[in-house]
């Protein structure tokens, strides 16, 4: 186990270093050259000229890279061409709100989805079976940034029960502490501001997490029916165990195995969703800043946040492919018998 | 292997390359075939070609949301072909008088922000983000289907080296990947059927190699090998036709999240530049007369969730059609 756990670990480095190469060269190497975007269309040679040796454009590439490569590893992103400030400053002031976004999401997505997986195995062929497959359908359907648009004139337009977008009342801003508004809300024991923060959260989550939430309902069912069909779901149910006994304990618990690795999945891609998310809600998060980034060709930011992501992506993954071994006694003995 | 030594006796040159192949194979299916007994061999994939699509085809005509999408996508297509001769108004002609009409009978789906009409403007949408959707697929598709059957052809330095970079390429979100690579590319709906089409590579690649991998241990290449095919002769003739049927699957579903994928790039104001028509573009431009003009905001989305559905459940249909042990009943 301790030899599977280290080789998957390692394999995180040469990843991580692939992904900048890629990035760095779209950045630097393949893109239109930014100093005339950042200085204006009327810079003078010599303010162009001065501007890039400032920002280091004037290197070799080869070291260019190597020198954002050395920054990285000590947390220095680079300093965005416009605001001055350094990338990592200004990622990290906006990704507390990815991320609390991120994790309603998938918080909505697992509990539904495992809810709608388990009742449309169970009640195979029933209507619930079939509402079952329409939502997971659609979910993976429907794009989000329509569902977000649906979503906001249904609660904010016809009912006016939920706040079309923002994080949080500007006026219950809680102290930051963490950056997380909920954290931040308890910390001070204002729930005043912890109940807006939550109910600025509901639509952003439901419009994020519904794809993740289509996939894990249609994992969840087959794998569900999977374990229904196995010899000690009969066993259990031969000795005379309540079905939801037979149901929760034996058939769910094994099902749940596979659908830890596609919940750790989803996390990621979740990711990239919220840029789209982000942008019909107006959240404050690095999804926005990303668009605007680019738009801007604010370099350095969409570099640093592409490496972040990518990081948390190769991590998640990571996790649930160790809790998918811990989980799955199979995978454990056949790294004991290999090592 | 020794099975193989008799019909190709030592010393004896190899046959040439033509129908005699054939023979080869139809040993292989007769000896492997003969009840569809052998449990790791999956039938569906190794019958001769011709039952496969007419099996497929019943299979699919019995399932009938594969076949009411399969409709409604040769409704789109024709859409694609003739809709701008058929459009009441001209999809890109501002009328600012009329701007935010709600549906009537002049205006079917209603006008937007600029009194374009909104119908007109969704079925010119259909040929922008079908062509997007099949152009990206094919980038995506030729490539993939090159790196992957090299990889698992050859393995080794080469098959490793070509993963690992797929690999990295999946561990970012294949929309920031994108919009990363718009950002380089610059803005347009040309770029963006490039930047769609490679952040979809490597789920090709790893499909094709998978299938190859599996598909090379099978006796019909080795046979191939023995009758002293070229490599490239194996994988063209014998591997990848028989990789053909998850390709396909694949490719089907892969045009839902092109389409999906063309109309965030829109919204985002990354895709077409206007006035083109696009419906992603149509939602990223209106969004903000949400609560004063719904309308501009219902059509086009409508559109993009029906276009991506109709490909979902033509795709599931296919699965469902040429692997019947994938179906999930």
């Amino acid at each position: 186990m301790l030899k599977f756990i280290i080789k998957r670990v390692l394999m995180v480095i040469p990843v991580m270093i692939g992904v900048s190469i890629i990035v760095f060269s779209l950045m630097r190497v393949f893109s239109p050259d930014p100093a005339p975007i950042v200085l204006g269309q009327h810079a003078t040679q010599e303010a162009i000229t001065t501007w890039r040796m400032a920002n280091g454009l004037d290197k070799p590439v080869v070291v260019q890279y190597l020198t954002y490569l050395w920054g990285a590893l000590q947390g220095d992103l680079g300093v965005s061409y416009f605001s001055k400030a350094s990338v990592a400053k200004e990622i990290g002031a906006r990704f507390p709100a990815t991320i609390e976004l991120a994790i309603a999401a998938i918080i909505f997505a697992s509990i539904f989805g495992i809810l709608l997986g388990v009742v449309a195995a169970v009640k195979k062929n029933s209507i619930f079976d079939a509402a079952g497959s329409l939502i997971a359908l659609v979910g993976v359907s429907i794009p989000i940034f329509w569902l977000g648009i649906l979503l906001i004139m249904f609660f904010s337009g016809f009912l006016h029960l939920l706040p079309s977008g923002g994080r949080i009342n500007v006026l219950l801003e809680p102290a930051r502490v963490t950056g997380f508004y909920m954290v931040d809300a308890v910390i001070a024991g204002d729930w005043a501001a912890l109940k807006d923060a939550l109910l600025h959260l509901v639509l952003p989550s439901l419009a994020l997490g519904m794809y993740s939430m289509a996939i894990i309902t249609r994992m969840t069912r087959s794998s569900m029916l999977e374990s229904l069909g196995q010899e000690y779901v009969r066993t259990a149910r031969a000795k005379g165990l309540r079905e939801i006994k037979v149901v929760g304990k034996h058939a769910l618990r094994n099902s749940l195995i596979p659908v830890t690795t596609v919940i750790g999945l989803q996390f990621g891609a979740l990711l990239g969703g919220a840029l789209l998310t982000e942008s019909v809600f107006s959240w404050p998060g690095i999804g926005k800043f990303t668009v605007d980034s680019i738009l801007k060709s604010d370099f350095p930011v969409v570099q640093g946040i592409v490496l972040l992501v990518a990081l948390i992506f190769v991590t998640v993954n990571l996790v649930a492919d160790l809790v998918y071994a811990y989980l799955d006694p199979r995978i454990k003995y056949a790294s004991k018998k290999e090592g | 292997m020794s099975k193989w030594d008799s019909p190709v006796a030592p010393g004896t040159p190899p046959e040439p390359a033509s129908e005699g192949l054939v023979a080869d194979e139809t040993m292989a299916l007769g000896e492997l075939l003969p009840d569809g007994s052998i449990p790791e061999f999956d039938e569906t994939l190794h019958e001769k070609p011709e039952n496969q699509w007419l099996e497929m085809w019943r299979s699919l005509k019995a399932n009938r949301a594969a076949l009411v999408s399969l409709i409604f996508i040769a409704f789109l297509a024709l859409l694609a072909v003739i809709g701008p001769y058929i459009t009441p108004y001209n999809p890109i002609e501002t009328n600012m008088a009329n701007a935010l009409k709600p549906p009537s009978a002049q205006h079917w789906f209603g006008t937007d922000q600029l009194g374009m009409d909104i119908f007109s403007r969704v079925i010119a949408g259909t040929r922008v983000s079908l062509t997007v959707g099949l152009l990206a697929v094919s980038i995506a598709l030729t490539v993939g289907i090159i790196l992957g059957a090299v990889a698992g052809y050859a393995g080794g330095w080469v098959d490793t080296v070509i993963m690992r970079v797929m690999d990295m390429m999946l561990s970012v979100p294949s929309i920031l990947l994108a919009i990363t690579l718009m950002a380089a590319l610059g803005k347009g709906i040309d770029k963006a059927v490039v930047a769609i089409g490679l952040v979809s590579i490597p789920e090709y690649a790893r499909i094709v190699r998978g299938s190859i991998l599996s598909i090379k241990e099978n006796d019909y290449v080795a046979a191939a090998h023995v009758v002293g095919l070229s490599d490239s002769r194996i994988i063209l003739r014998h591997v990848l036709p028989n990789a053909l049927s998850v390709i396909i699957v694949r490719a089907t579903l892969g045009i839902s999240s092109a389409v999906l994928d063309t109309a965030a790039l829109g919204f985002l104001g990354l895709g077409v530049q206007p006035p083109q028509a696009e419906w992603g573009d149509m939602l990223g431009r209106a969004r903000g007369f949400i609560f004063q003009a719904p309308h501009t905001l219902l059509f086009p989305g409508m559109a993009i969730t029906a276009t991506v559905l109709a490909f979902n459940l033509l795709g599931d249909g296919l699965r469902d059609a040429l692997d019947p042990k994938a179906r999930i009943k």
